[in-house]
């Protein structure tokens, strides 16, 4: 059984985003100059000319900005979990992201955009992946 | 404002065959379609002075392509934006033409994608590498195709486009591909299943791939490759074939932002300026070459290009508006069978300058009459992310 491609915990840019997974935390970069919210992690601001960008914490809740459900795929680890989601998930806090939506029946008629989702985590060694699952009543 | 005559196409080849079984390489694609390029323009080796190369041969890009073509050029243009490089290219070229940096430029292209079995679509995700926007993609599994996907389902949830409109762009470039020889022999080569025309109901009721997708949406995988000849008005004017002339190009860039509409492509960036430069409008097109690496790609940016308005694309395609043979419905599109149905070796680009100038030149196996003006769209990377656009206004005398 394939293993799920794991990012890389050495990247220069990212390091510090997946070091706090394995505290189950979910981070962003805010710039204290300009307040712009940096996504995904780099050490200069997009926004103005500085690099004074401080970590936050996102509460982890969101919504499906948009979402496919892959139903055919050659990679070893994921040719064995179709059909599943993949969604780009608005964080409340601005942020927007690339993950799976899981923890539903079916997903080609469980998830729909708009809905509202919170960050499940999945543990490994080094860090943890944020995915997301329904989080409405 | 003044339509100006700067650098024209003057030589064109598509490299015939989508399966060379392993027993060409991508480098002799590039050589033998430059050499039938610059052949059909009544050029040699000699007259080129420029040279642009997405890499995809290997090596130091162009570096390594002068030496292997036999050439000591004076510019050299490695810009790789994806499938858009030679809608950049040609953009580049000329820019430098006009400048009086070069007189002739050879664009050039080949892949064995096809031979080397490599899944670009179903793979899995993004491109790989070690740039820290991919180290926050991997882990999802996003395949390429879904990657388009998600721009699909987002414009059906915000627009109310149907997998039923979106077919009418698979429709329309089946239509022409059978049209095409080398589009059919392809479609044998790759061995796609009950090759024929297809309907609505055809495209919309194939497998799914990633919803929205179905199959019939998807390009295809194949190998190949091409050149163009780009030259000043002085050569243009000796060469064996009418000029198609350059008359506007744009380029513009898109990725994940933070609230972004995910619906409007880079195309929207690249395109005003284009049709500002050549001094017409998208109403005026003959003919609409767009990278069709699915059926959003092309959805997507006919309305990014201004032939209608965002969210009207879905009921704007449909009645086989986009056929070669309704000419005063709107644009003929993709009249060589495009990558859906004729040629797709991962970098579609360069065949939609060929076949634009194909039918200005009156050469298409779907020839407009009179086709008189063209536009040539390049979508590079991923619609649904980071992608570059190219746009590139052509037009006959």
């Amino acid at each position: 059984m394939a293993d799920r491609p794991l990012p890389k915990t050495n990247e220069a840019d990212t390091r510090a985003f997946w070091e706090a997974t394995r505290d189950s935390r979910l981070t962003y970069q805010k710039c204290s100059d300009c307040g712009t919210v940096v996504f995904y992690p780099r050490r200069h601001c997009t926004g103005c000319l500085g690099r004074n960008l401080v970590w936050e914490e996102s509460a982890g809740c969101g919504s499906v900005y948009t979402y496919s459900v892959v139903r055919q795929s050659y990679h070893p680890f994921f040719r064995d979990k179709v059909p599943y989601a993949v969604a780009w998930i608005d964080l409340d806090e601005g942020p927007r992201l690339l993950s799976n939506v899981v923890g539903v029946d079916d997903p080609v008629s469980d998830i729909r955009i708009g809905m509202r989702v919170a960050v499940t985590w999945e543990e490994h060694d080094d860090l943890c992946i944020p995915l997301f699952e329904p989080d409405e009543d | 404002m003044t339509q100006k005559r700067d650098a024209a196409i003057v030589g064109i080849h598509e490299y015939p065959s989508r399966d060379v079984e392993g027993q060409v390489s991508a480098l002799q694609i590039k050589a033998e379609s430059a050499a039938r390029a610059l052949d059909d323009a009544g050029l040699s080796w000699s007259d080129v002075d420029a040279l642009y190369d997405a890499g995809e041969g290997g090596g130091l890009g162009g570096l390594n392509m002068a030496e292997y073509f036999g050439l000591k050029p004076n510019v050299i243009d490695t810009t790789n934006v994806g499938g858009s490089s030679y809608e950049y290219h040609a953009a580049h070229a000329k820019r430098d033409i006009t400048a009086g940096k070069a007189r002739v430029a050879l664009l050039t292209y080949g892949s064995t994608a096809h031979s080397r079995v490599q899944a670009i679509g179903v793979g899995g995700g993004g491109f790989g590498g070690a740039h820290p926007a991919d180290n926050m993609d991997v882990f999802a599994g996003a395949t390429l195709v879904a990657n388009y996907a998600m721009v699909a389902q987002r414009h059906m949830h915000q627009f109310g486009t149907t997998s039923e409109q979106l077919a009418e762009i698979s429709v329309a470039t089946r239509c022409h591909a059978m049209r095409n020889p080398e589009a059919v022999q392809a479609m044998h080569d790759l061995e796609f299943l009950d090759i024929r025309e297809t309907t609505v109901a055809d495209v919309a009721g194939s497998r799914m791939i990633a919803d929205p997708l179905h199959l019939l949406e998807c390009c295809m995988i194949s190998d190949g490759g091409g050149a163009v000849v780009i030259a000043a008005p002085e050569v243009a004017r000796d060469c064996t074939k009418i000029p198609v002339w350059l008359l506007g190009t744009g380029e513009a860039t898109a990725y994940p932002e933070n609230g972004r509409d995910i619906t409007v492509s880079a195309a929207a960036q690249s395109a005003p300026g284009a049709f500002d430069e050549a001094g017409v409008s998208p109403d005026e097109m003959d003919i609409a070459m767009i990278y069709d690496s699915f059926s959003i790609t092309v959805l997507t940016i006919l309305e990014d290009l201004g032939f209608c308005a965002k969210g009207e694309g879905g009921s704007w395609v449909e009645g086989g508006r986009l056929r070669f043979d309704r000419p005063d419905a709107g644009p003929a599109l993709n009249t060589d069978g495009g990558g859906l149905s004729s040629n797709h070796p991962g970098m579609r680009g360069i065949f939609l300058l060929i076949e634009a100038a194909r039918q200005l030149r009156g050469e298409s196996c779907s020839q407009v009459a009179d086709a008189k003006l063209a536009v040539a769209h390049g979508n590079g990377g991923m619609l649904g992310s980071r992608h570059c656009a190219g746009t590139i206004v052509m037009g006959r005398d």
